[in-house]
């Protein structure tokens, strides 16, 4: 047979592992700032850019899309073409790929310290970058389908499903969950509004978990652990049999981020069950990584590649236990706003993407620099320090969470909160965070010791751009009614292997999200809810922009322990009007959505410029440029206009003379607060937080007027 | 509840029934075709990341310090 003669493209290859690496980095340095802010709220030195609300999504966007991201497309550039026995499609989509990738990421580490944010976990970036990964994701996708499709082999091995399937979900994904109305070049308001929008919110969150730091790394996985292991991975069939079901479920289980919520009941028990079926498909991932290295647990001693992989492995079984575990609705109870969640999140992104990412980079550089890792002590020793970080970040998160909520629940025998100050579950916790970033800090420093080493290894080998192979052209595929005619059949069609897996993904979304739109007695409306007035509205856009949202939830549970300590709890009904929702998912502050006419407006005036002179104690930074920035009310028209648009009931006519009734507003504050001996100016942002922050969750106290229309 | 909302969409279990249908009958056709499936295609398929060129630099061997 005629063997045709190629080339492998490594240079784009070296690219993403150079970025993986320097992103690695900058993302866990930011990491170990905020968590360190958490104690030391100073650390914020009052500067905006450097204020834990603003830089917290900068941490989780570098580590989740520049980190991951670009540790996915290097396994993906690599494992693709020798999978494939190709080179890639095109060298100028690779190309476009990397560097739009990195000016998405740069546009994102210009964009969020300086507030520009939707306040979407995971999708905070604004339409405009929306815009470019769309792009950018089209080029991956045309470059990874073009390579499939001219590929020299005729199977395509299941890693290349799992990139597959990844490409094709994250599509739907980002598409569905980015669908916004522009306001200004930066400013958008997602169309859905309360609890539809914290569906597509969270189904996009745990989906995003899912074939972002999930199937990718499961591909990888896949081709990585059998080349270090030198063994061909455990079981083919279940790796068959837990694909289907792993894209199958996945898509249903997202609810179970808004359990006791605002949202429909069906949908809370929806998430639940299929969260708890998840860990058959996670499972049968982990026990064939895992015995993949049956009759081979020596090599794993010996070699720190494996030692790296076999926790990956691990942690990756653990925390998709413990996730159905956190989506039983009791434990959910307990852990749900707290550090428990943290601990879940790190326990997957610092032990499975990230100990992965570390093994197959320990791998790759020697073989692409053509030469012997530098050392492997180093690398033993960033094992070892990596691991200690890790067991030191997840146990005090675990023990911290589980601490808090216990006290946030604890009543007297006499029946009232035993806690009923917010700040004394705090300070109880904060050795756990100051544990918490010693465990950051030692596997940061592994981090580092692997840079070094691989930067060594790279300078002691030579890298070869082009790396030349040879292979049979593929020969037309012309046995569909063989054995094995349904996976065959797929696999010799990759167009129609999208399909079906786009399939799969959208009849779960459509069955989840379909009755919660069409069905209006999903959400009851209540006759007292308005639309925000202007002021409330731009003070919005400004608890937006510093992602109070980020530490303060807005969402009572339906508890005992929460109606005591915050008030009535939250309704569906009440969010009607909330372009994007701000329920939170983490509670380091209280819960904020009965704070309306809780404090006087002095009270709030004196708490952003310094919360300890109103908390002695409290962990929350300093806001003093609120009292001093003004307000921009020239954005008050097409606000009004983008709300109307999006269904928001104000009166046609109305953005005309909505800054009149602002500044009215605007005035009564500023005129109470300089009764009550503050030096207020009526045209500061403070003054708009104030309006709205006094607004929260007050449209129902009004309970004369209160009619609900449609029972739940 | 669960029931009550998706009985207001017209059809609606049709689609319900449909959908699950078609997932259970593919997972029952990929379970049977798992079980009976050429031996030698599965390890066929298995092996293939590991029969790349294997002229490449072998670094399993450890480090050099």
């Amino acid at each position: 047979m005629q063997l045709e003669k190629f080339s492998y493209d490594n240079e784009i290859v070296r690219k993403f592992t150079i970025a993986t690496t320097v992103w690695g980095l900058v993302g866990m340095l930011v990491g170990l700032i905020i968590a360190t802010q958490l104690f030391v709220p100073a650390l914020n030195l009052n500067i905006p850019f450097l204020t834990f609300g603003r830089i917290r999504p900068l941490h989780t966007n570098a580590v989740i899309f520049a980190f991951v991201g670009n540790a996915i497309f290097m396994g993906i550039y690599y494992s693709l073409q020798r999978l494939c026995k190709a080179r890639m499609f095109s060298d100028l989509l690779s190309n476009i790929h990397f560097w739009g990738w990195q000016l998405i990421i740069v546009a994102a580490a210009i964009t969020l310290p300086l507030g520009i944010t939707t306040s979407k976990e995971y999708a905070e970036l604004e339409w405009p970058i929306d815009i470019m990964i769309a792009v950018v994701w089209i080029a991956f996708g045309i470059n990874m389908f073009g390579t499939i499709i001219k590929r020299r082999e005729k199977h395509m091995y299941v890693a290349i499903w799992f990139y597959i399937a990844t490409w094709v979900t994250v599509t739907v994904l980002h598409v569905v969950n980015s669908i916004e109305l522009p306001v200004s070049l930066l400013k958008s308001y997602p169309i859905y509004a309360g609890v539809q929008d914290a569906l597509v919110q969270w189904w996009y969150g745990h989906n995003a978990v899912a074939f972002f730091l999930t199937t990718p790394y499961l591909g990888l996985m896949y081709y990585f652990l059998p080349k270090a292991a030198n063994r061909p991975v455990y079981s083919y069939k279940l790796s068959i049999l837990h694909f289907w079901t792993l894209v199958f479920i996945y898509i249903w289980a997202g609810p179970h981020h808004l359990l006791y919520s605002a949202l429909p009941d069906w949908a809370q028990s929806l998430g639940t069950v299929f969260s708890i079926m998840l860990i058959a498909p996670s499972w049968g991932g982990m026990i064939n990584g895992l015995l993949t290295l049956r009759g081979a647990w020596d090599r794993v001693r010996e070699n720190p590649i494996l030692k790296f992989m076999v926790v990956a492995v691990t942690a990756y079984g653990m925390a998709t236990f413990e996730g159905p575990t956190l989506s039983l609705k009791s434990v959910n109870a307990i852990a749900h706003f707290t550090d428990w969640i943290i601990a879940h999140v790190h326990v997957g992104a610092l032990g499975w993407n990230g100990f992965l990412t570390f093994g197959i980079l320990y791998w790759l550089v020697p073989k692409l620099w053509k030469t012997n890792l530098y050392s492997k002590k180093l690398a033993n020793f960033h094992f070892w320090i990596g691991f200690l970080g890790i067991v030191f970040y997840a146990f005090s998160m675990w023990f911290s969470g589980i601490t808090q909520s216990l006290m946030w629940k604890q009543f007297t025998p006499l029946g009232v909160l035993q806690y009923p100050n917010f700040l004394e579950t705090v300070l109880q916790i904060v050795p756990m965070y100051i544990i918490r970033m010693i465990g950051g800090s030692l596997y940061f420093v592994g981090v580092i010791v692997m840079v070094y080493n691989l930067f060594k290894t790279a300078k002691q080998g030579s890298f070869a751009k082009e790396e030349t192979a040879e292979a049979p052209a593929l020969e037309k595929f012309k046995d569909p009614l063989m054995r094995g005619v349904i996976h065959r059949f797929l696999e010799g069609k990759p167009a129609l292997f999208i399909f079906l897996t786009l399939i799969t993904v959208l009849v779960a979304s459509v069955f989840e999200f379909v009755p919660m739109f069409l069905i209006k007695s999903n959400i009851p409306t209540i006759a007292s809810v308005k639309p925000y007035t202007p002021l409330e509205l731009q003070g919005r856009d400004i608890y937006i922009r510093e992602a109070c949202n980020s530490c303060h939830s807005q969402l009572v549970r339906p508890f005992r322990s929460e109606t005591e300590r915050y008030g009535e709890y939250s309704k569906a009904g009440e969010f009607v009007y909330d372009h994007p929702f701000l329920w939170g998912s983490k509670r380091t502050g209280p819960d904020l959505h009965r704070i309306g006419g809780k404090y006087p407006n002095l009270w709030h005036y004196l708490h952003m410029e310094n919360p300890t002179s109103m908390s002695p104690g409290s962990l929350m930074p300093s806001y003093p440029w609120l009292h001093t920035n003004d307000l921009n009310i020239t954005s008050t028209e097409s606000k009004i206009n983008a709300m109307r648009s999006l269904g928001v009931p104000y009166p046609e006519g109305y953005e005309k003379i909505a800054n009149d009734d602002l500044q009215m507003q605007a005035e009564q504050i500023a005129t109470d607060l300089q009764n009550a001996g503050a030096h207020a100016e009526p045209n500061k942002e403070i003054i708009a937080l104030i309006a709205y922050l006094q607004r929260l969750g007050t449209d129902i106290k009004a309970k004369s007027n209160m009619t609900e229309q449609a029972g739940n | 509840m669960f029931k009550e909302v998706l009985q207001s969409i017209e059809g609606v279990e049709f689609y319900t029934i449909v959908s699950m249908i078609i997932f259970i009958l593919f997972f029952i056709g990929m379970t049977i075709w798992l079980l009976k499936v050429d031996k030698k295609y599965i390890k066929d398929m298995s092996e293939l990341p590991l029969k790349e060129n294997e002229n490449e630099f072998s670094n399993l061997t450890g480090g050099t310090k």
